[in-house]
């Protein structure tokens, strides 16, 4: 990690960022991985979400699903947590609420898999400015 | 991959469910089958969309297409039509109640903007432990704009026009706050970020500093460059260990990154941040207060003027600010002071985040624009009352704030009507009260808290909310007299009149909104020694159904007083004069006969 010595080096690496050539560059492909979000703040993981996140990279690994799994902070639903982001290549994410393992194993088994929901999504209902 | 090319979604909330949502899933699923397309149509129950007003909610995806109000009996027409023929099922669709047209994709409904997320926008968004995420968000960007491109005037100019006003509680402007710290001359100055967020029930400013820290680390950095300080203090609660380890990782990333350090993105600005810790007492939220526990004082507030901005930390000019008006900075630089002050009221401006709790369907961390009524808050985003619950009030502002009732719900959410509805916008704890809840043990409630974390500095606050609570102990006991209720509400006056800080000048809020809005409440516990809503346990007594008794002896055999009576086999009688309420009797009953009312 060097130091970013001006404006225009910052918006280079926001750049390589956004079009994805850092994950590129060690040899992923963001856009044809699974994609999930683990919410991890407080709430979240009071009520397991560490557990469920290392559930789902440890499975997806011994399952052969090419996946990128990360922490995030608090989605807001703590009603329902811990609750994940999951994306498929090519389709819009889906939120899922109250994420035990059983059900990290569902979602991974039926939708990851066999891009079949399962109960329990998040109907997402706010805006986020870009 | 998938092998279904369609989803249908059905609402599974509880309000949805009540209207039969589930037996439309059945139908659905009943009417795929008949058409053989069990195989490539999917049913699948999800949670609550939030618009229960509508409700039941059908969503069709890929196509994004949202009915309103599906009957049972409205499933074989969504199969026939939609999902066979591809022709949407107009009759159902959701009408814009101002343009009373059709909205065909969810994401043209306005409820949709019901929402919106600026100072959230990174949370569960980005991972918090990396920069380079926040980085790809525009993170810094602002940063970099403002040291590159403005002088700090123009910045403060900027931050004015925005209308931004602190939302830690009183509602400050944040760009007036900034001019007074930059014109106060001194060799050193200090930038402060208070995250000594204490209101029970509130956890806004913990989620922003947990998902997305960078933000409040860059905000405060703006904040150094326009005032003329190049050190920055977080003053945090250390019961918050996760928000302090990533907010640990984050200046580590940004020190490395060069963004926080000297000669920041090759300008001549230097500009650090360190943490401070705080032991958890809600007094250290204002900002005195919060400042003398920084430097090893006690947490006791004093008097302003001097303001912090004159004299804050170590006797030097310090602007604070609280985390959620901080996360606001970034964006405001970067889209202009014209787009924030687009969203709102008149007065009040950009957005608010509110955690919601109590008795609400969807409890959770929500972000509104301001102007946002409490009706589409708790009914539409919220999904409503637990358990199909009548609503009776809502808490705003915590322990300084009041109670808004039925009469209230249509009122656009801002600092100035909160105000004048005997509340306040607070750091934005919202906590909801259904049927069950009787006002007059909320208001002995925050009072409990307020005795509890008064500093003692002054008497009113001291010694007038000691005797506050000590009369509202009296009035749930069942000891209370009709002249206490005067008692309360002079007290009350005076101690918001007479106290030195913010504590105590609010502390009453909770006791007299209650007694404006629920007098009826507090006279039936002082006349009829009654607690309409079941609470006090001193003003109930238990009771002997006489159908659901069979007689089996078990509660007199439990009763330590001997005050139960009955023949085996018939129905037996507490005598309420010597029972001691202890519950005994109704622990041991199997037939659910012993009650208390």
């Amino acid at each position: 990690m060097s130091k970013i010595k001006s404006l225009a080096d910052l918006k280079k690496i926001r750049d390589e960022k956004v079009s994805g050539l850092q994950t590129r560059e060690r040899g992923e492909d963001a856009e044809n991985l699974v994609q999930i979000k683990v919410a991890m703040a407080t709430c979240g993981i009071a009520s397991g979400a560490k557990e469920t996140m290392e559930f789902i990279a440890e499975a997806l690994e011994k399952r052969g699903v090419d996946a990128i799994v990360t922490q995030v902070g608090c989605m807001g639903y703590c009603y329902a947590e811990p609750t994940i982001e999951v994306k498929l290549p090519g389709s819009e994410s889906v939120v899922f609420g109250g994420v035990n393992i059983e059900k990290a194993d569902e979602i991974i088994e039926k939708y990851i898999k066999g891009g079949e929901l399962v109960d329990g999504i998040i109907p997402v209902n706010y805006e986020t400015i870009d | 991959m998938s092998k279904y090319s369609m989803h249908l979604l059905v609402c599974g909330g509880t309000g949805c469910k009540s209207q039969e949502s589930d037996i439309i899933a059945e139908k659905l699923k009943n009417e795929l089958l008949k058409q053989g397309l069990e195989e490539t149509v999917q049913v699948i129950m999800t949670g609550c969309f939030g618009f229960c007003e509508k409700g039941p909610i059908l969503k069709v995806m890929p196509d994004n297409t949202f009915y309103t109000q599906v009957k049972p009996e409205d499933a074989e027409e969504i199969v026939e039509e939609h999902v066979i023929k591809g022709r949407r099922v107009e009759r159902l669709l959701y009408t814009d109640p101002e343009t009373e047209a059709h909205v065909e994709d969810s994401k043209h409904m306005g409820f949709y903007k019901k929402q919106l997320r600026i100072a959230l926008r990174n949370c569960g968004v980005i991972d918090p432990e990396i920069i380079d995420e926040y980085i790809a968000r525009d993170g810094y960007s602002a940063l970099g704009e403002v040291l590159a491109n403005q002088t700090p005037e123009e910045t403060i100019e900027l931050m004015k026009a925005s209308g931004l006003r602190g939302r830690g509680g009183a509602g400050f402007p944040a760009g007036l706050k900034w001019d007074f710290a930059r014109k106060n001359e001194a060799d050193q100055k200090y930038v402060v970020c208070n995250a000594d967020e204490g209101d029970p029930g509130a956890f806004m400013d913990r989620s922003i500093l947990e998902g997305d820290p960078h933000s409040v680390l860059e905000a405060m950095a703006i904040v150094g460059r326009c005032i003329g300080a190049d050190m920055g203090y977080i003053y945090i609660r250390a019961e918050y260990p996760l928000a302090i380890a990533r907010l640990k990782t984050a200046i580590g990333q940004a020190r490395k990154y060069g963004l926080l350090g000297k000669d920041i993105l090759g300008s001549d600005f230097n500009f650090d941040v360190d943490l401070k810790y705080g032991a958890g007492a809600f007094v250290c939220g204002e900002e005195t207060a919060l400042i003398h526990s920084m430097e090893g004082e006690r947490g006791e507030p004093s008097l302003k003027p001097p303001f912090p901005a004159e004299s804050g930390y170590m006797g030097k000019p310090t602007n604070v600010n609280n985390v959620e008006t901080l996360a606001n900075v970034p964006v405001i630089i970067l889209k202009g002071a014209e787009w924030f002050s687009s969203i709102g009221t008149d007065t009040s401006k950009g957005t608010k985040v509110f955690a919601l709790a109590g008795k609400i369907n969807n409890v959770g961390l929500i972000e509104v624009p301001m102007g946002t009524t409490l009706r589409e808050v708790i009914f539409e985003i919220g999904g409503g009352i637990k358990d199909g619950k009548k609503f009776k009030a809502v808490q705003t502002g915590g322990p300084s704030g009041g109670c808004l009732t039925e009469k209230h719900l249509d009122m656009p959410i801002s600092y100035e009507n909160l105000v004048a509805n005997g509340s306040m916008m607070g750091s934005g704890g919202m906590i909801v009260l259904d049927e069950d809840d009787c006002m007059v043990s909320i208001a002995k409630f925050y009072l409990e808290f307020t005795v509890e974390e008064s500093c003692g500095k002054c008497a009113p606050c001291r010694i007038g909310n000691k005797r506050l609570l000590e009369l509202l102990e009296r009035i749930c006991e069942g000891k209370g007299e009709e002249s206490d209720l005067v008692r309360l509400r002079n007290l009350g006056e005076v101690i918001k009149d007479t106290s030195l800080c913010g504590l105590g000048q609010s502390s009453p809020n909770p006791v007299l909104s209650t007694m404006d809005n629920f007098y009826d409440e507090y006279l039936a516990h002082v006349v009829d020694k009654k607690c309409p809503s079941g609470v006090c346990t001193d003003l109930l007594e238990y009771f002997i159904v006489e159908e659901n008794c069979i007689g089996c002896t078990a509660c007199a055999r439990a009763c330590p007083v001997g005050c139960i009576s009955g023949e085996r086999k018939e129905p037996h009688l507490i005598n309420p004069d010597t029972c001691i309420k202890c519950g005994a009797c109704m622990e041991k009953c199997k037939f659910d006969a012993v009650i208390l009312k």
